[in-house]
């Protein structure tokens, strides 16, 4: 094994887990504060890929283009956390995966119509285009770019939920929300905050991910099954998990699929390794997860509930 | 006489006998499409009233049921691959793969309950999809054409109207069946599970192997569904383990009310009726379907009963049903 291809496919897990995990925090803290399952986080996803591609296009400012891509997720996210989230926040699970499942579809069929079936352009600026050395073998300056910002986000959310006032709320909302109500917090600000929150985190992932991967109707759902794995391997309700699981699983899927044929190729003969190896690679995670399950069924880092 | 009628027994055999009708009224319009349309409807209904075992019944939604659907289709589909078109080996194929499956996916997925019952079944639903997309040997991406019909000796699956009454009997022997297995003390015991599963344990059943019971067997006519599928389409693809797949089943038993008998096959008559004049305005009819979707989920979510407005029982009972009369905890009320 090349040591250097070897470590930009390290990387490459990495900036995929660190996508992951822009998704599944947001994800997973709406459903541990507010017992809700939202299928369409993966549009909010899509939301901010479309925007944030169409505001560089139209402008030419990459940070502008982030900014505008997070801002109309989150604006999205506004829009659905009080139309239709909050009447469903107290009902079974089964009418949240419907109605989400609808707005899903609706949203996939309004990117078709607004930026047409085939992929949108998305770039970037000629300053992150270039590559850098590292480890001795080049790797592209965006995706390191992807990497720096998750690091951010990931400190900046430490940071919200462990040190202020807002994020001591949110923990307490998530053991016992009844209780912060009658203590006098304003729960329902408090759960649209922070649904528009997990909102433009989602918007945030696709407006970065939008250059890299291809903008089209449908994109948020791949990832989406991603961020549900995630999440129940990192454990429902915990941001902690969440980072945890969305790098493990990101870099094992990633390495799966990077070496997975080289991998069998000692037991097999050449032209089923081949045929064997991605289908085994696609489903290693799954089978984590199944194993996850089968040991810790709250997954590997769950909250403790009261 | 007055007492059958009030309580829908007989609407069973008056659906039924509708639905024979159509493919009489099909050819007298001349339209052989609407045949095949409602084959479709019907493989949907079976489908549907699969998923009402463990989703109307038990209280567990699982979001990955079309996982089955393409087990089902494949076993057509790959056995035709090898030369293989004898339909009894095909469907013991279908019913012995998905009844693997199931005890599988059923084993690790109950171990969990409420929302991870729900992403974990999706996970695993996506898991088989891929698996297909990357099986290149059987099309991929782009799916498997089947060119023999499953022949069954006496009779080929060879076009839509083969398809069709083999459709409509096994749904009328399913929902023959379901019209008893509600009461047997099997699904009492499964319906319980989902009122009070911890009472259910005190009684000295095991609520886990119940229900894994129920997953398996709805697991199973699940895979007839995809069997029929393959034979009407002509075609296996991994579309059909897709996910949308699985939200449209749902959204028909909730349309048709969950956990009853001849619910499911009214909703998906609607819900494909629906998505044909959608269709029929615009090639965007996702753009209106999505929006009704979530307009029917804030409706049922209050107790809506679609069926219980267009005044069709579809609870066919004689005698006292105990288990109607307590209604399931609201999702904040449990433990």
């Amino acid at each position: 094994m090349d040591s250097s291809l070897f470590l930009s496919q390290l990387l490459n897990g990495v900036q995929l887990g660190v996508l992951l995990f822009l998704l599944s925090s947001g994800l997973t803290l709406i459903f541990g504060i507010m017992n809700f399952i939202n299928l369409a986080h993966g549009s909010l996803y899509m939301v901010g890929a479309f925007i944030g591609a169409a505001a560089f296009n139209a402008s030419g400012s990459f940070v502008f283009a982030v900014m505008a891509g997070m801002l109309a997720s989150a604006a999205v996210g506004l829009l659905l956390e009080h139309g239709i989230a909050r009447p469903l926040y107290r009902y079974d699970h089964l009418y949240q995966v419907l109605a989400t499942f609808g707005l899903m579809m609706f949203f996939n069929e309004l990117a078709i119509v607004i930026f047409g079936s085939r992929p949108y352009y998305a770039g970037i600026p000629d300053y992150l285009s270039g590559a850098v050395t590292v480890f001795g073998s080049p790797y592209p300056v965006y995706r390191i770019l992807i990497i720096v910002v998750g690091i951010l986000v990931a400190v900046g959310a430490w940071y919200l939920i462990q040190k202020t006032r807002f994020g001591m709320l949110i923990r307490a909302g998530a053991s016992n929300s009844n209780m912060v109500s009658v203590l006098g917090v304003n729960i329902d600000l408090l759960k649209k905050l922070l649904f528009m929150l997990g909102a433009a985190l989602a918007g945030l992932a696709g407006a970065l991910a939008g250059p890299i991967l291809s903008v089209q109707s449908g994109m948020g759902e791949p990832v989406l099954i991603l961020a549900l794995v995630v999440i129940v391997v990192g454990g429902i309700g915990s941001i902690r998990g969440a980072l945890v699981a969305a790098m493990i699983i990101a870099i094992i899927d990633t390495l799966g699929r990077a070496y997975m044929p080289q991998l069998l190729a000692p037991f097999m003969v050449p032209t089923s390794a081949n045929a064997v190896g991605p289908a085994l690679a696609s489903m290693l995670i799954y089978i984590l997860m199944a194993l996850v399950l089968a040991f810790k069924p709250d997954g590997i880092l769950a909250p403790r509930k009261r | 006489m007055m007492d059958r009628l009030k309580n829908g027994v007989w609407l069973i055999p008056l659906l039924f006998l509708v639905l024979a009708c159509i493919p009489f009224i099909a050819d007298a319009l001349g339209e052989p499409f609407y045949i095949t349309f409602f084959a479709r409807v019907l493989i949907y209904a079976l489908a549907a009233c699969a998923l009402n075992i463990i989703l109307g019944f038990a209280g567990l939604v699982s979001f990955g049921h079309a996982l089955f659907i393409g087990l089902g289709c494949y076993a057509v589909g790959i056995l035709g691959f090898f030369d293989i078109s004898n339909g009894w080996l095909q469907l013991l194929a279908a019913l012995a793969v998905c009844a693997l499956v199931a005890l599988f996916v059923g084993t690790v997925c109950l171990r969990t309950s409420g929302i991870g019952f729900i992403m974990i079944t999706l996970a695993f639903a996506q898991m088989f999809y891929f698996l297909m997309v990357s099986m290149t040997m059987f099309g991929g991406d782009d799916g498997l054409n089947i060119f023999m019909p499953s022949d069954f000796g006496f009779f080929e699956l060879s076009g839509s109207r083969e398809v069709y009454w083999a459709t409509w009997a096994v749904l009328l022997l399913l929902t023959i069946f379901l019209f008893r297995f509600r009461k047997s003390p099997f699904g009492l015991v499964l319906r319980a599970t989902h009122l009070n599963p911890r009472r259910v344990n005190a009684l000295g059943y095991s609520v886990f192997k119940v229900q894994l019971a129920a997953y398996i067997l709805s697991g199973m006519i699940t895979g007839v569904a995809g069997f029929l599928l393959a034979n009407l389409t002509a075609f296996a693809s991994p579309s059909y383990m897709s996910w949308h797949m699985s939200g449209e089943l749902i959204v028909m038993l909730v349309i048709g009310g969950l956990g009853t008998v001849t619910g499911p096959i009214f909703g998906s008559i609607i819900y494909l009726v629906m998505e044909e004049v959608f269709k029929g305005i615009t090639q965007h009819w996702m753009l209106l379907m999505g929006p009704l979707i979530v307009i029917i989920a804030m409706l049922t979510r209050n107790g809506v009963d679609f069926m219980k407005l267009l005044r069709i029982n579809t609870n066919p009972s004689e005698g006292v049903d105990r288990a109607d009369e307590t209604k399931p905890a609201a999702a904040g009320d449990a433990s």
